[in-house]
């Protein structure tokens, strides 16, 4: 609750009164929140937490926003930072073993490369064509949700702290009590499988409309 | 010579900090003659824009439930 300090003369004008009163609108944001923040934090409670925190210091100043989508971005980015600080906080009760565990079985990559280090036939990357298409279809963030949850948690934990959250290598390291190394290794992990799973689901089905 | 599993690597890597230039050039090389690791270095970038427009996402496909 220390980055949401706007003004807070209370004002009252149409705009706000029709999003607090809208409460399908409230039910379904919240409800992608939780869903968003449990996935980064693994923690059911703290990922409660977090988006309470962040939908009452939104919702403090909605007045300050011109309609629903303004408002959920807002909300959003709120939300991205309180889990920053938690997974900062966290540092402790992480289960750096079992994230260590995790990468020292992460060197078998034989079923993607060969005892060569090549890939297998079957393995080799597709072309995507232009892939920006997907950004825009609602079905591709179905698959690619779904796709992040088959990430084992831990190596979807640190890609989200590094592409979603953007905390830096050293911070990710820092927070999770693990080597750059180990951290090269669970990234390097992590996209060959997203990359893989969004291919076969979304890619080469040719679910594009 | 550079085989797919440290190309990939290399790639992956690429993507959180600059590369050295011998590291580069040797990938640059791999990439030239190997066109799944080509098109890995092409996914890698977009797999970070889409998570980046994943929280922007929400919005969309929010606002199109809600116009069901």
């Amino acid at each position: 609750m220390n980055q949401t300090n706007a003004a807070d003369t209370p004002q009252p004008d149409p705009a706000e009164v029709s999003i607090l009163s809208d409460t399908a609108f409230l039910t379904d944001l919240r409800r992608q929140m939780v869903k968003f923040a449990t996935l980064q934090l693994s923690n059911g409670q703290h990922a409660e937490d977090a988006v309470q925190e962040a939908l009452m210091g939104a919702l403090k100043n909605a007045k300050s926003f011109a309609g629903r989508a303004a408002l959920k971005t807002w909300v959003f980015a709120i939300l991205k930072n309180k889990i920053a600080d938690v997974l900062r906080q966290k540092q402790r009760m992480l289960e750096a073993s079992s994230l260590l565990h995790e990468d020292e079985e992460g060197e078998d990559f034989s079923e993607l490369f060969d005892h060569k280090g090549f890939w297998q036939s079957d393995e080799k990357p597709a072309t995507w064509g232009n892939p920006q298409n997907a950004l825009h279809q609602n079905q591709f963030w179905k698959v690619f949700e779904l796709c992040l949850e088959a990430l084992p948690g831990n190596q979807a934990r640190v890609f989200m702290m590094k592409e979603f959250v953007e905390l830096d290598s050293g911070e990710i390291c820092n927070t999770v009590g693990i080597t750059t190394s180990n951290l090269n290794v669970m990234l390097h992990r992590s996209r060959l499988r997203l990359r893989e799973c969004l291919e076969n689901t979304w890619f080469l089905k040719g679910e594009r409309a | 010579m550079m085989n797919c599993q440290q190309a990939t690597r290399l790639i992956s890597e690429s993507q959180d900090r600059a590369l050295p230039l011998s590291q580069r050039v040797s990938l640059k090389v791999h990439l030239m003659m190997c066109s799944g690791c080509k098109n890995f270095s092409l996914q890698v970038p977009f797999l970070s824009q889409a998570m980046k427009a994943y929280a922007k996402g929400f919005d969309e496909l929010g606002d199109k439930k809600d116009q069901k």
